[in-house]
């Protein structure tokens, strides 16, 4: 089933390859009816999804014998809603890009690889075709800035490449170490030796097999800052952002969709499934750096977006903010709080919240993106202070605009609201200092969200605009279906957390061990 | 002394007398039949009879293989046994592939006396090698030299030739000077002129020994062209006509290093001393070694700024005499199979280079390196000859010249495989030959890379082109079963 | 037919060539090909069938060794004519073939002296065929000798860019590599008691350490000077640059192979004393290499000088894992010479073949846009690329990683140094494919539309044909390299169990 859902948009990039370069409507006809396969078979998942089963649709069978690999997948609460965000995400991304005529050939071939990588990141189980998956997602989006891109697209996709493979590379090496310490590439295995301590016993033993002069412990920190790294920079936290802004800036709009809802999300996954598991004794070592380095992300995120000219780099800017959030919760869950009344209660509402908060930030950062795109299009300009007063002309837009806007901010009813609110609520017992911290950037948020509204919808009208078209149907459409999700998760968020619940607090019993293993 | 069998005599001398009956006949057909006749017609008659009468002293050296036990007359002035009939032969299939050379080549009106004197010469060559008397080697030595002298000389109206025929002859003289000198004090010392007779007496060096030894070497030095002795031979090779130098660089250079070999590893055992690194002892070996080094270096190295295509393997064949003498200081059995198997991979090879530059100089316009430009557009097969040619002597495998190299230097080494002693010297031969390989890639670089000048095909007399691919073919053969001839050369020597 | 009967077709496959009559073009081009194939489908036929019984060989005798033939050669030294095959030579065979098939398609358009071209090409490769398999000292020396001649003639006459230079500069290098190797050879002949040159022989009563610990180097430095280690690869780049495609396909994918290659089997094998005393020293100097020639690709102005650094940068990987004698390190260095081989032919048939050959320039500046006009290079370019920054997916990427775990069980530090090329390679083929296929100036055009008149012609068939066997092999290995790795691994353990 997984295999299917990965695979479905390659055999239909390999179905484009072979139509002739001409037929742009058959092309796009089978990619959006690849990826829309691969959502339907996504829903089927979620619907079969048993939160209490564990791992579930799991394959596995012999792949490389020589280097003990074998091709695993399966998915359980960190993994699931991402797979249906995948699936959600990409159509849509695909969809906005309909009227595309330059090179429409490569462009769909491009982003059907692009998707079979982020179902492949959210599927595997092995690191070694994981790590496959993962730098799969690199190429299509290199190119995909490098050709479709805005003015700046060489710069950008040079620097989102380099900067995402330095962190690959960081990880590739600690990973190849774990190898070598206990022969195997297997998340699941490895996680399972990290919950029984054995995991630091090999690294230990392999440190003194090597005879090298330093503490194993001091080693293993070296590797899991080797994996944060990875992921650090993809999600991306401060400091390690600065790609970020360029490469959504000059992405074209299906690309920024894509970067923002799902890209950056394979790093925030990359922290549940893999940085917190294999390494919990380490974050916990590590925990008020990395609570420093959310909160950065957070209020860092906010000031910079508050001081953007570009609407597009204003959206960027939100999501390091909006990742800031997540992190926040997932590192909250690591805090040891003995003096907190029922402390695996609020770190699972922080973890469920920074699941949710991925889910969310998903939907309204594509929203986001989308919004722009759709009014670049018309105007072919971002500068913020070139619009005004859009409300007039095109009110639709301006509507979406708005309630996308109002779900990224964090508006009750809205599902923005429900993640921040369960990560905030989380988190506050546990680090207190830090959430308050947090805050600051919560009020920043609000600040940059509502002054972007103010400048491109209200105020005076800039007369160019005077006769723009207002979203045609299929972009209401691509609209109607994120709302859809938006008003949905925020009345009715349930679904959503009980799915990633149970897994919650299976990494939250991991953290209780680690944090006996400490004190 | 025994009595001497004038009959035995006779029969020893068979193939010596053949050819001189040969080089009789020769001067008289020319005389008396061909004087008139066109100058091509000429070469090719006299050739033919030169031929058959090599053809007949080969005959008769084959009858004399078959005998089955070695002859020693006259106290060691004459000896046959297979090993000098083998060389005898080489000799004499040499001066066949030279006249096959020199009846499509300019070599002037006399035509009688040139095939006369090239006759003779061989005759000298083979006395040189069947005797182990001190005398008749110098006698030997003699007649070859004078006949080279002259035919050196043959391209009458060029004054090159001139002079360096009268390089040739006064380094010759002088080196014969040397060499009776020193053989006289070997003599002095000994009281002997046969080889066999001297290492009893010659225990140990004195300061008598000594000088001889190195008046000797210095002789021998002129005549195989090592340095510091070598001054003579570009000049004398690229004067002299092509199939001359062919015949200089290959026939002579199998004689002189056969009778080295012999008086070396027969008559001075004794006084070898040592070339081992960290153990050097005075002694042949070690002037030797000097005098190897000495030629590879610089044998290579001058080798690479020379434009002629014949000075520049005149270069290259003092580099080799320095390989060469690497198996002599090795002074094992080994050693002494492995000279003479370079030896013969070395003359044929050379024989064939030459040849292939005798055949396309004359079209080419001249023997500069820039004449041979495109020859592989104008002349494909020679030019893959000469392909051949060029990296045997530049010691590329699977040719003869990259089995000979790894022969020497493996009997070097193995000459004392404790202390690998004289792996220095092994060493800078197999550097050498690298360096050695820059310019014979600049030959093969003119002849394949640049583009020819005109673009006309040149036409070689079929029998030259026969006689110079049984040539490559016997290269290409002796690099890749070279087991035959070594088998040969062994079981020879294990009776020196 | 066995899998030595490579070589003896390739021979007689050049042998061939050279008997055609000079106009008949394409008649030569057909026999090379088939040539070429018939060698491919033997060594492919043997590979699979070695594969299958690899396990069962293993059991029965206790090696991975499938001898060929062993016959006395020359007797007078102890030299023979020994051939045989195992997982580590098989899939090096197996590339010659690939790469043979693909350098003749991808020298289709060549007009000039076709028939010389292809004769001393299938010399070369025969020659090649012969290094890989052959078993005895004296016989890998003569095939290994045989192997570097032509290459000189190919590159001086087809190539171009001071070709003379660069063939000479090449051949010396390799020759007094090849004088290293002369020199340690006839050392350890002399030394093991002058009876045999055969390598199982040697290592099996090895020579005593002290002597080891001086011939190892000359052998090993020997063979490395072909590998293009790190201070003596400066033949690499020029020669690359100077050969006409098929030749630098040749160079790259293969010969610099013969010179790792020889390090594995040669020096390490018949020196395993020697080999631990030296081996930090070579695992230091195959890193500056890695590093090196990927930062001094980085600044390159020609096409060509890239992919030629980028390959010393690579080879270096190669010498890592060597060095590193464990299993996996050595596994991961065989198989990146296999994967080496083919990324490196295929960038460089895209650089020679696909766009000098068009534009009739290397020059970065003086290309650019190309992607449009020739699409097809440019995916070539990208594919080819990716498996050479080692990204996950193709074989680069599990032949790096292998190595890179080697390293690390040496000492992390090593692997650390070599991972820090990878972002270098990332950058520097980036920078080569935005120059040469995407940057374009104001007007929308590339430099290269601009300054041809007529339009540049499209990729020919053979081009394509080559291309997509290249980069399939490359995927096939990146995603299903058991089929390859299965054999290196168990032969990698013998030989490293072997060594202790």
């Amino acid at each position: 089933m997984l295999s299917l859902i990965t695979f479905a948009p390659l055999v239909g990039a390999l179905v484009v390859l072979l139509l002739p370069k001409t037929a742009t409507g058959a092309i796009k006809i089978v990619a959006l009816a690849a990826s829309v396969f691969s959502l339907l078979a996504a829903v089927c998942v979620w619907v079969r999804f048993n939160p209490s089963a564990g791992m579930m649709f799991e394959e596995r069978w012999a792949w490389i014998s020589a280097l003990h690999v074998d091709y695993h997948l399966g998915v359980d609460g960190l993994s699931v809603a991402m797979v249906l965000l995948t699936g959600l995400i990409t159509p849509l991304a695909l969809l906005a890009h309909w009227k595309l005529t330059d090179k429409v050939k490569l462009f769909f071939l491009l982003f059907l690889l692009l998707e079979t990588g982020m179902f492949g990141v959210f599927t595997a189980l092995n690191f070694f075709h994981w790590f496959i998956f993962w730098e799969l997602g690199l190429i299509p989006m290199f190119f995909l800035i490098k050709i479709w891109g805005h003015e700046e697209r060489t710069y950008a996709s040079f620097k989102f490449f380099l900067y995402t493979l330095a962190g690959s590379v960081a990880m590739l090496l600690a990973f190849t170490f774990l190898y070598l310490a206990t022969h195997t590439f297997d998340l699941i295995e490895l996680r399972q030796m990290a919950a029984r301590g054995e995991l630091m016993n090999h690294i230990a033993a392999l440190v003194g097999k090597l005879g090298l002069p330093v503490d194993p412990g001091w080693f293993a920190s070296l590797l899991f800052w080797g994996v944060f790294l990875g992921f650090a920079i993809k999600v991306p936290i401060w400091p390690f952002h600065t790609w970020l802004p360029d490469a959504h800036t000059q992405a074209p709009t299906g690309g920024s969709m894509v970067l923002a809802a799902i890209l950056l999300k394979m790093g925030v996954y990359g922290f549940l499934r893999i940085v917190l598991p294999l390494f919990p004794v380490q974050v916990a070592d590590h925990l008020n750096l990395l609570l420093f380095l959310a909160f950065a992300s957070i209020v860092f995120g906010a000031f910079a977006a508050l001081a953007q000219q570009d609407f597009k780099r204003l959206v960027a800017y939100s999501s390091v903010n909006h990742m800031g959030y997540a992190m926040l919760g997932i590192f909250a869950t690591v805090a040891a709080a003995p003096n907190v009344a029922d402390v695996v209660n609020e770190k699972a509402a922080a973890l469920n919240g920074a699941m949710l908060q991925m889910f969310n930030h998903g939907i309204s950062s594509a929203a986001l993106f989308f919004m722009v795109g759709v009014i670049y299009e018309r105007t072919h300009t971002r500068k913020l202070e070139d619009f005004g007063g859009l409300r007039k002309i095109i009110p639709i837009y301006a509507g979406v605009l708005g309630i996308s806007m109002f779900s990224s901010l964090g508006l009750p009813g809205l599902n923005g609201f429900v993640g921040e609110f369960l990560i905030f609520k989380g988190a506050f017992p546990v680090v207190t200092a830090w959430t308050a911290g947090a805050l600051l950037g919560l009020v920043v948020t609000a600040v940059f969200l509502l002054g972007m509204m103010q400048k491109v919808c209200f105020g005076p009208l800039n007369e160019k605009w005077k006769g723009i078209p207002d979203m045609s149907a299929r972009e209401i459409f691509i609209g109607a279906v994120l709302m859809l999700f938006m008003f949905g998760i925020g009345v009715y968020p349930a679904p959503l957390l009980h799915a990633s619940n149970h897994a919650a607090m299976g990494l939250i019993k991991i953290f209780e061990g680690a944090a006996q293993v400490i004190h | 002394m025994k009595s001497v069998s004038y009959l035995m005599v006779a029969k020893s001398l068979g193939p010596h007398l053949l050819l001189v009956v040969g080089a009789l006949v020769a001067l008289t057909a020319d005389l008396a039949f061909f004087r008139q006749k066109e100058l091509a017609v000429r070469r090719r008659g006299v050739g033919v009879i030169t031929l058959v009468a090599l053809v007949l002293g080969m005959l008769a050296l084959i009858r004399q293989y078959g005998w089955w036990h070695p002859v020693n007359l006259l106290n060691g002035t004459l000896v046959v046994d297979q090993l000098t009939v083998v060389f005898a032969m080489v000799i004499v299939a040499l001066t066949a592939v030279t006249v096959v050379i020199s009846m499509e080549h300019e070599i002037g009106r006399h035509v009688g006396e040139y095939y006369a004197t090239m006759l003779f010469a061989a005759v000298g060559m083979m006395v040189l090698v069947t005797t182990e008397d001190l005398i008749t080697i110098f006698v030997a030595l003699e007649l070859l030299s004078l006949c080279l002298y002259i035919l050196t000389a043959f391209h009458k109206n060029w004054l090159r030739s001139q002079e360096a025929a009268l390089k040739y002859f006064m380094f010759g003289a002088v080196a014969s000077a040397f060499l009776l000198f020193g053989l006289s004090y070997l003599y002095g010392v000994t009281g002997a002129t046969n080889l066999r007779a001297m290492p009893a007496v010659l225990t140990g060096m004195n300061p008598l020994v000594g000088t001889g030894l190195l008046f000797v070497l210095v002789g021998f030095g002129f005549k195989v062209a090592v340095v510091p002795f070598h001054l003579w031979a570009p000049d004398a090779y690229e004067g002299a006509p092509t199939p001359v130098t062919a015949y200089i660089a290959t026939g002579s250079k199998v004689a002189s290093f056969f009778v080295l070999l012999k008086l070396l590893f027969v008559g001075l055992v004794g006084a070898q001393g040592t070339a081992f690194w960290g153990h050097f002892s005075s002694g042949w070996v070690m002037l030797l070694a000097v005098m190897a080094t000495l030629s590879m270096v610089l044998g290579n190295f001058v080798a690479i700024v020379q434009r002629n295509i014949k000075r520049l393997l005149a270069y290259s064949s003092i580099a080799h005499g320095g390989y060469i003498l690497i198996g002599l200081i090795a002074a094992t059995k080994m050693g002494a199979a492995a000279v003479l198997f370079y030896v013969i991979v070395y003359a044929i090879t050379n024989l064939g280079a030459f040849g292939v530059v005798a055949a396309l100089a004359g079209k080419a316009g001249g023997d500069d390196v820039a004449h041979f430009n495109g020859m592989a557009r104008r002349a494909p097969f020679l030019s893959l000859l000469m392909l051949i040619f060029m990296l045997s002597l530049a010691g590329i495998p699977p040719l003869g010249g990259f089995f000979g190299k790894f022969y020497l230097f493996a009997a070097a080494v193995e000459r004392d495989s404790q202390n690998f002693g004289l792996l220095w010297l092994v060493i800078v031969g197999i550097l050498t030959s690298a360096v050695s390989l820059y310019y014979y890639l600049i030959v093969l670089k003119h002849i394949y890379v640049h583009a020819p000048a005109q673009e006309d095909r040149i036409a070689t007399p079929p029998s030259l082109t026969f006689c110079l691919g049984l040539l490559a073919l016997a290269v290409v053969a002796l690099g890749v079963f070279p087991q035959p001839i070594l088998t040969l050369l062994s079981n020879l020597l294990a009776r020196l | 037919m066995h899998v030595d009967w490579t070589i003896y077709v390739t021979f007689i496959g050049a042998g061939l060539v050279m008997l055609l009559p000079r106009e008949a073009k394409t008649l030569v081009r057909w026999v090379a090909l088939l040539t070429g194939l018939v060698g491919l489908a033997i060594a492919l036929r043997s590979y699979f069938s070695y594969n299958d019984c690899v396990d069962s060989l293993i059991r029965k005798t206790g090696s991975g060794f499938w001898e060929i033939k062993n016959i006395a050669w020359i007797p007078a030294l102890g030299a023979r004519y020994h051939l045989a095959v195992d997982g580590i030579n098989f899939p090096l065979i197996v590339l010659n073939g690939f790469v043979c098939v693909t350098g003749i398609l991808f020298s289709w358009n060549i007009e000039n002296r076709t028939k010389e071209f292809f004769a001393f090409f299938l010399t070369l490769i025969a020659g090649v065929y012969g290094v890989f398999m052959a078993m005895d000292l004296f016989l890998l020396f003569v095939f290994y000798e045989l192997a570097i001649i032509p290459k000189y003639f190919i590159i001086a006459i087809w190539g171009s860019t001071r070709k003379e230079y660069g063939a000479m500069k090449l051949v010396l290098y390799s020759f007094v590599g090849s004088a290293l190797v002369f020199i340690g050879v006839l050392a350890v002949y002399v030394a093991a008691g002058g009876r045999t040159f055969d390598i199982l022989e040697l290592a099996k009563h090895p020579v005593s350490a002290n002597l080891q610990h001086w011939m190892f180097p000359l052998i090993f430095a020997g063979f490395a000077v072909l590998a293009g280690m790190w201070p003596f690869h400066t033949w690499a780049p020029t020669g690359h640059v100077a050969a006409p495609t098929a030749a630098s396909m040749l160079l790259a994918g293969v010969v610099m192979k013969l010179g790792s290659y020889g390090c594995l089997r040669a020096a390490m094998l018949v020196f395993p004393e020697g080999l631990s005393y030296w081996r930090w020293c070579i695992a230091g100097l195959a890193v500056i290499g890695i590093i090196y020639g990927a930062a001094v690709a980085l600044v390159q102005k020609d096409f060509k000088f890239i992919i030629g650094y980028s390959s010393v940068s690579h080879m270096g990987f190669v010498l890592l894992g060597l060095a590193t004698l464990n299993v996996i390190g050595m596994s991961g260095a065989v198989l990146q010479m296999f994967s080496h081989g083919i990324v490196a032919s295929l960038l460089f048939a895209v650089a020679g073949r696909m766009v000098y050959d068009r534009t009739h320039t290397r020059q970065l500046d003086e290309l650019g846009g190309l992607a449009k006009i020739i699409p097809f290079a440019c995916v070539t370019f990208v594919i080819a690329g990716a498996a050479s920054m080692g990204l996950p997916g193709f074989s680069g990427f599990v032949a790096e990683i292998q190595i890179l775990a080697g390293a690390f069980e040496m000492n992390p530090w090593l692997a650390v140094g070599a991972a820090v090329s990878i972002p270098i390679t990332v950058a520097y083929i980036l920078n080569a494919n935005n120059k040469v296929f995407m940057e374009k100036d104001e007007a929308g055009h590339g430099h290269t539309e601009t300054a041809h008149a007529h339009p540049l012609p499209p990729i020919t068939v053979p081009e394509k044909v080559a291309g997509v066997i290249l980069m399939a092999l490359l995927v096939i290995i990146g995603l299903y390299p058991s089929i390859m790795l299965n054999m290196i691994q168990k032969n990698v353990a013998l030989f490293v169990g072997g060594l202790r």
